[in-house]
């Protein structure tokens, strides 16, 4: 198989393609806006739709009507826009419409640093948007990782009937790389309700033990209501909290309950690593080249890479770094995911390497730590 | 025993609506149906999209794919839907906050791009839900519960505001005139490419007791002395239209609708 | 093999796209190539880099470390870069240039790229895919067939024949070694 070199940026737009994206909303931002205009170039050529929107908040409503009208849809944006995402974001995850929304992102906080590298919204990817609600967000770390890492972030989406963070970063995002465009993909499609159904149908009820509705496209003579309010399964509006309970309950548990299937991770060296380097996104490239040449000095580190953020592969982490001494986390920001892996480490000692001033972190800077504990 | 046309179009389990007495939102919710009857529309094809006020809870009760979207954002999400599949017959419930506050970009927007969307703003001067707030349509020197020593803001008029930003089909409707409001909705649903009526609403429990407008009568009343004719108004002087409001078609032209120029797009590539 | 090359100039030269040609050209050759740009706010003018680190094996991180190969288009980029180079990285300077300090024990290939560009080929804009050629001399990254291949990926469609012209007259640049 031949590869193609191609941007990260412009392999998230081959791969959402090649996942069934056919709708597109969004608005010019540093360093994302090659996704918009790739997306601009490409869905015509395959009957798809673009459209730039009047702001971030109108691209992510548009995304999610051209979803529940049963289009696949994305958007992508950076730190500032992502700000202006989450009131709809939140709407797409209590309405369970799925859509795939790509954050670039750089350093912030505010308009920050337009094109330089940040990890700075892990936490706004969980917690961004109001009120209890559950998310799946995913960060690759290479071109190639970024194309079969979005078709899975839309089949996510798709089977999960919830939006899906797609957590890039500068690094990635700018950067070109080889990628081996395959057509050996899995795509999977959201659960269509049965003919039967349409008298009387409730998609958010659930069938017994269901946690995912199926909820029908508009215009196919299903008639419901899509709405942010807490609601019953027709989608109209209620007080009844036992109803409200329920219903939120269920948003939870379908990804709770489902981590097993979310949650990715890669563990590299770590069969006899005595330091556990714990990083995502571009930043694993440096801690890569770092332990080449740590493990070159006869150091024993490792590895423990989350590729699904959110949820945070707790298990796949408590695992691989079960017989370590140290973990250093290493990360584009102050530190976000640091807090997860202090809660999950308990007792081992847990040392940080962050970067906030829009630097990339060099793996000289891992290497010296790594030296110092 | 509800109506042929509430068992037909509405969701009767949810009714009552949550509206007050004498708030006319109901009405114009009604002469929607008719007018969606009279044009024998398919009904698995209409979609009603809402976003967030008093107004915004009619896409609920038709029975009909519905969407009650966030605050503002309801044009928005409509585009996205007729993007996604033009077949829809896109009509969509605001009110004056709604549409010309919070959403007042993407109002304009979406007048712009001349997209087959069919808009209802139910204008009634007050922000309801939240309880008799001043909006972007209370007019100067009246007074809401955020202008309790009188609004000093200038007021829109957004059918004007729709037609200067590129609706090729505005017009104005009153609570008084239901059976003009209906032929009005009815046109702007028949209308190719963005479509506007700025429906005169009613909302004796806060605007009314506000201003002291009386009840819903006296209120309805007020718009009967006050409102004329696009027709009529054509033969008055400018003193004359003073205190009046126009109603009727207010602008109404053939201009390519949004989605059908994106198709050629489509058309165009795929032919290359 | 292993090489790490970073290319800078002012906006507008075409670093960039230099670059991003390298990498496509070593994709092509089956190797492995990262390529990535600093980005100013300026479209136009301002200091422009790009790197391209390429490999016959996985490239772990993607920027240049330790630079074996530079070029400088313009005196600002070279004064900048040739700062604190190993003494092992190669340095093409455009003969317009001053040498900077701090090179005598770098080999310092000075080319009239510029001059190539304008007088030879006869457009100014083919600078760039002049240096290209230059670069392929210099470091053998694949052979001249890829390199137009790879060319030709980034070109519009009917300037071939003056890119290919550009081209072979880089890789025909022998300069003076310093």
């Amino acid at each position: 198989m031949t590869k193609v070199l191609m941007q990260g940026n412009e392999a998230c737009v081959k791969g959402a393609i090649a996942a069934g994206m056919r709708f597109f909303a969004g608005y010019p931002i540093t360093p994302s806006t090659e996704i918009a205009e790739g997306s601009a170039v490409e869905l015509p050529k395959v009957g798809g739709k673009f459209i730039q929107m009047e702001d971030e908040l109108a691209s992510m409503a548009a995304v999610i009507g051209a979803s529940a009208a049963g289009v696949k849809s994305m958007t992508a944006t950076s730190g500032p826009g992502f700000s202006l995402k989450q009131e709809n974001i939140g709407y797409a995850s209590e309405a369970e419409i799925p859509c795939v929304i790509v954050d670039v992102q750089r350093t912030g906080p505010s308009t920050g640093m337009a094109t330089s590298p940040s990890q700075g919204d892990v936490m706004q990817a969980r917690w961004g948007t109001h009120g209890d609600h559950p998310i799946i967000a995913l960060s690759p770390s290479s071109v190639e990782e970024t194309y079969r890492l979005v078709i899975r972030a839309f089949n996510l989406s798709e089977k999960y009937m919830t939006p899906v963070i797609f957590l890039m970063d500068e690094i990635i995002g700018h950067m070109r790389e080889g990628v081996e465009i395959s057509n050996d993909i899995e795509v999977i499609d959201r659960k269509m309700p049965s003919e039967d159904q349409k008298e009387n149908y409730r998609p958010y009820d659930c069938a017994d033990g269901e946690l995912v509705p199926a909820l029908a496209p508009m215009g196919k003579g299903f008639y419901y209501n899509i709405t942010g309010l807490l609601h019953g399964g027709d989608g109209f509006p209620t007080n009844d909290n036992e109803v409200t309970g329920r219903q939120v309950l269920r948003l939870m548990k379908k990804i709770e309950d489902n981590r097993a299937d979310i949650c990715q991770s890669e563990s590299q060296d770590m069969d006899d690593a005595e330091i556990a380097i714990v990083c995502y996104g571009g930043t694993a490239r440096s801690a890569d080249e770092a332990i080449f040449q740590l493990k070159e000095k006869g150091i024993k580190v490792g590895m423990f890479r989350p590729i699904t953020i959110w949820p945070f592969p707790e298990e796949d982490f408590l695992k691989a770094t079960k017989n370590v001494k140290k973990i250093l986390v290493v990360e584009h920001n102050y530190g976000q995911i640091l807090l997860e892996v202090q809660r999950l480490a308990k007792n081992l000692p847990v040392e940080f390497l962050g970067c906030i001033n829009g630097k990339t972190i060099s793996p000289d800077e891992i290497i010296a730590k790594v030296e110092e504990l | 025993m509800p109506s042929k046309l509430i068992q037909k179009y509405m969701r009767e389990e949810h009714l009552p609506h949550i509206w007050c007495p004498g708030c006319s939102h109901g009405s114009f919710m009604r002469a929607v149906a008719v007018a969606v009857d009279r044009l024998g529309l398919d009904h698995d094809k209409v979609v009603f999209v809402s976003g967030i006020g008093c107004s915004s809870r009619s896409a609920g009760y038709m029975d009909f794919n519905t969407i009650h979207t966030t605050h503002g954002r309801a044009f928005a999400f409509a585009t996205g839907i007729k993007m996604a599949n033009p077949e829809l017959e896109v009509i969509l419930f605001t009110g004056d906050g709604d549409a010309s506050a919070i959403g007042g970009n993407h109002l304009i927007h979406a007048c712009r791009r001349n997209i087959g969307i069919t808009t209802l703003v139910m204008n009634n001067n007050i922000y309801g839900m939240t309880g008799g707030q001043y909006s972007p349509t209370t007019p100067t020197g009246e007074f809401g519960t955020t202008a309790p020593y009188g609004n000093i803001d200038r007021d829109f008029d957004i059918a004007e505001l729709a037609k200067a930003a590129g609706a090729t089909f505005t017009a104005r409707a009153n609570t008084y005139d239901l059976n003009q409001a209906t032929n009005l909705i009815q046109k702007a649903i028949e209308h190719k490419g963005f479509s506007l009526v700025d429906c005169l609403s009613i909302c004796p429990s806060y605007y009314g007791r506000k201003n002291k407008k009386g009840d819903a009568v006296k209120m309805i009343q007020w718009q009967k002395e006050h409102t004329v004719s696009v027709q009529k108004a054509q033969n008055m002087t400018a003193e004359e239209l003073q205190d009046k409001i126009v109603c009727g078609v207010l602008c109404d032209y053939d201009y390519p609708e949004y989605t059908e120029k994106y198709q050629q797009i489509i058309d165009r590539v795929r032919k290359d | 093999m292993k090489e790490e090359i970073r290319l800078a100039g002012s906006g507008g030269q075409g670093v960039i796209l230099a670059s991003i040609i390298l990498a496509d050209a070593a994709v092509l050759s089956g190797n492995n190539a990262t390529q990535s740009q600093a980005y100013g706010p300026e479209a136009r003018g301002g200091a422009c880099k790009a790197e391209v680190v390429i490999s016959d094996e996985r490239i772990r991180f993607g920027k240049v470390l330790k630079p074996s190969f530079l070029l400088a288009l313009n005196q600002k980029a070279a004064d900048t870069f040739a700062k604190d180079l190993p003494k092992e990285t190669i340095v093409m300077l455009d003969e317009s240039i001053t040498t900077p300090e701090g090179l005598k024990e770098n080999t310092v290939i000075r080319l009239p790229i510029l001059e190539t560009a304008k007088e030879k080929v006869g457009k100014a804009f083919t600078a760039n895919i002049v240096a290209v050629g230059a670069i392929n001399n210099v470091l053998h990254l694949c052979d001249n067939e890829t390199l137009f291949e790879a060319v030709k990926l980034h070109i519009p469609k009917g300037t071939e024949e003056i890119n290919l012209k550009a081209l072979s007259e880089g890789e025909k640049l022998r300069g003076s070694n310093e």
